[in-house]
């Protein structure tokens, strides 16, 4: 990708092109490889039948987050399989050199909120994980993309992927949030409005003023869900934000060499003029709440909105899938979501389980109750996270509210561990994916912001937070 | 990998759009350190019932969705999770390839890795297949990047001259990769070194 003028995400790519040649995909080295106990075993035992080494076990890290319990971390995991995967992610990181925040670990954590508290993820690099969530780190101007156990493999034992240049796509939002929303809320809206297949192919590219004024954490919400657009990665250039969030964390550099990373950094942000190939426009001060009502992130709809009529839709495979979801969510057309009433409320996950995230939620709940007819999970991204959030006294006033204060880790995002819904069941929940079963086999999922969560976890329905703030 | 030859089959129908990976194979299917055994659970939720029984009306659990080894799916296939497994469970069941009319970029590049066909057709091609009956059968062709129609008509699809030569010799990407391993090292050696990740233990 030569020409005068880049975007940061062809930056990035130029700065790790291995090798080219003509009829191949480049050769791109990987700056931070993060491994997981779901997609790596396959990939280590892949090494063993070869014989291979993991090449840089020193630019690669490990955690166990998706498998495991959130409850009680001094009992042992119940489930045999569960079990026995994390403790085959410690057996083949103690195998290979890799190093692992395992289950007992201070530092272990979703291993997308871990990688930027521990500053490893960083502007300028290159970053992958066995998880289509790995957009996070993004939004520290890095480019990250989520890989198969194959590419783990390949990284594991080579530090490099064949990959091809996306297409670039700019998102351009202008404006302000207005109180009660969040970032959350532009990420939701713009999967809306471009469908879950409307990033195919494509880096997204976050930027404008109410970019610009969100913090990192925020940021990461946003990045974290370009692939629910279908999005290879997300981008967000790094700036001052970026800079003060990253100085001091342990893996960060110092010094002299912090001076010169910085220096290095500032060259990153997209040129002026630079040409994308697609673009779109966002309005933040025309927003409103977001809530996803359907079985895909892109079913979407400003909270006090109804819920579309399959009757107005042309296309019919669309009209199809609209009415699959509504029967699905067991949600009549044309009618509104807001007062539905929900089971549980699950405040967790990559997009939404980091400290600010935790601190906007407990603002809402602080010195009120949780209404009897809801169970509320609150499933702090990391041990970093647990610890800052129970120095700040956050956990006290969840737990006053009523709210159940759990261990680190995916969760009911997920639902792989146990943390799950009943068929039929419904959450409003901060995470990422609302697809049919996400959250246990027929559980209903709303994903929302972690200010519409508190609020509804407070009334037991679907609740725009901006009547209770 | 072994490579990939030119074979026929009939159609299962899947007319859904936006299938993602966790209905491919849900989630609580990947506690296992295996690649193996997958395909029981491929579909799950749409294929059994809540007692465990055959959902009869599902596709997969009739004799036309047991025998065929083309899939024919709605748009943007494989959107979600980076999950290999959803590969892995769709080749044991016995596909050799997926049809639609696109597909999310993750699941695409990981079939490619499995020997598993993403065949992109366009929207009116994409209509007449759905439309053909049961025991229609459809011929794939890599070499010459065609399926051919039960009338003779040959529909050309694309797919990049790279995945395309290690699918049809076999080719394995990390032994391909490891042939470079000169220009990895003379690259590392000019690399500024961010941290040592094993510096914190």
């Amino acid at each position: 990708m030569s020409g005068n003028l880049r975007t940061v995400s062809q930056k990035v790519w130029d700065n790790h092109v291995v090798h080219e040649e003509p009829g191949a995909p480049a050769l791109l080295y990987i700056d931070l490889h993060l491994v997981h106990e779901v997609t790596s075993p396959q990939a280590f035992q892949g090494l063993r039948d070869r014989g291979l080494k993991v090449r840089r076990p020193d630019l690669t890290v490990a955690t166990t987050d998706h498998s495991i319990p959130t409850t009680d971390r001094s009992l042992p995991i119940v489930d045999p399989i569960a079990a026995k995967q994390v403790s085959q992610l410690e057996k083949n990181c103690a195998e290979f050199g890799v190093p692992c925040y395992g289950f007992h670990s201070e530092h272990q954590g979703i291993v997308h909120v871990i990688g930027p508290e521990l500053g490893l993820t960083q502007p300028g690099m290159t970053v992958v994980c066995g998880d289509s969530h790995t957009a996070t780190h993004g939004a520290f101007g890095a480019l990250a993309f989520g890989i198969g156990t194959s590419e783990v493999e390949n990284v594991l034992a080579t530090q490099c992927l064949l990959q091809r240049p996306s297409k670039t796509f700019r998102v351009q939002v202008s404006g302000t949030l207005k109180p009660g929303l969040s970032s959350k809320d532009i990420i939701l809206a713009l999967i809306a409005q471009i469908g879950i297949g409307g990033g195919t192919g494509c880096v997204l590219e976050y930027a404008g003023p109410a970019i610009r004024s969100l913090d990192m954490e925020a940021r990461m919400t946003i990045c974290n869900m370009s692939i629910e657009a279908g999005a290879r990665a997300g981008m967000i250039a790094p700036d001052d934000h970026t800079f003060n969030y990253l100085h001091g964390r342990p893996f960060a550099p110092k010094d002299a060499a912090w001076d010169a990373a910085v220096a290095r950094w500032k060259q990153l942000p997209t040129d002026d003029g630079a040409k994308f190939d697609r673009e779109v426009i966002i309005d933040a001060d025309a927003l409103e709440p977001m809530i996803t009502w359907g079985t895909n992130p892109g079913m979407g709809v400003p909270i006090s909105r109804p819920v579309p009529e399959p009757g107005s839709i042309a296309d019919p495979l669309e009209r199809d899938s609209v009415s699959k979801a509504l029967a699905y969510m067991g949600l009549e057309g044309g009618k509104p979501i807001l007062g539905h009433p929900v089971n549980v409320v699950f405040i967790g996950s990559c997009t939404n389980s980091r400290i600010s995230d935790l601190r906007t939620a407990a603002a809402v709940l602080k010195g009120r109750k949780v209404n009897p007819t809801v169970r509320v999970m609150v499933v702090p991204g990391s041990m970093e996270v647990k610890r800052q959030a129970e120095a700040e006294g956050l956990d006290k006033i969840f737990r006053a509210a009523g709210c159940d204060w759990r261990e680190p880790g995916c969760s009911m995002c997920i639902a792989m561990n146990g943390d799950q819904l009943q068929p039929g069941e419904y959450s409003v929940s901060t995470s990422n994916r609302n697809f049919e079963g996400r959250q246990g086999k027929g559980g209903r999922t709303f994903l929302a912001s972690p200010l519409t969560a508190a609020a509804t976890a407070i009334t037991g329905v679907v609740t725009d937070v901006r009547t209770i703030l | 990998m072994k490579p990939f030859t030119p074979f026929k089959s009939t159609l299962v129908p899947l007319p859904i759009n936006n299938i993602d990976t966790d209905q491919i194979i849900p989630a609580r299917f990947l506690k296992t350190t295996s690649k193996e055994g997958l395909d029981k659970n491929l579909f799950c939720d749409w294929r059994y019932n809540a007692d465990g029984s055959d959902n009869p009306d599902f596709i997969l659990n009739t004799p036309r969705g047991r025998k065929a080894k083309i899939l024919l799916a709605g748009d943007n296939f494989g959107c979600g999770s980076s999950r290999e497994h959803a590969p892995w469970a769709l080749t044991q069941f016995g596909f050799r390839a997926v049809i639609s009319t696109s597909f999310a970029d993750i699941f695409r590049g990981n079939a490619l890795k499995n020997s598993l066909l993403p065949i992109i057709v366009p929207h009116d091609v994409h209509e007449r297949l759905f439309a053909l009956p049961e025991d229609a059968e459809i011929a794939v062709d890599l070499a010459s990047q065609t399926i051919q129609l039960p009338d003779g008509q040959r529909i050309e699809f694309p797919i990049d001259s790279f995945s395309k030569t290690c699918l049809l010799e076999g080719i394995d990407e990390l032994g391909w990769i490891m042939k470079k391993e000169p220009d990895i090292a003379a690259w590392e050696s000019r690399r500024v070194q961010a941290f040592d990740t094993r510096s914190l233990q």
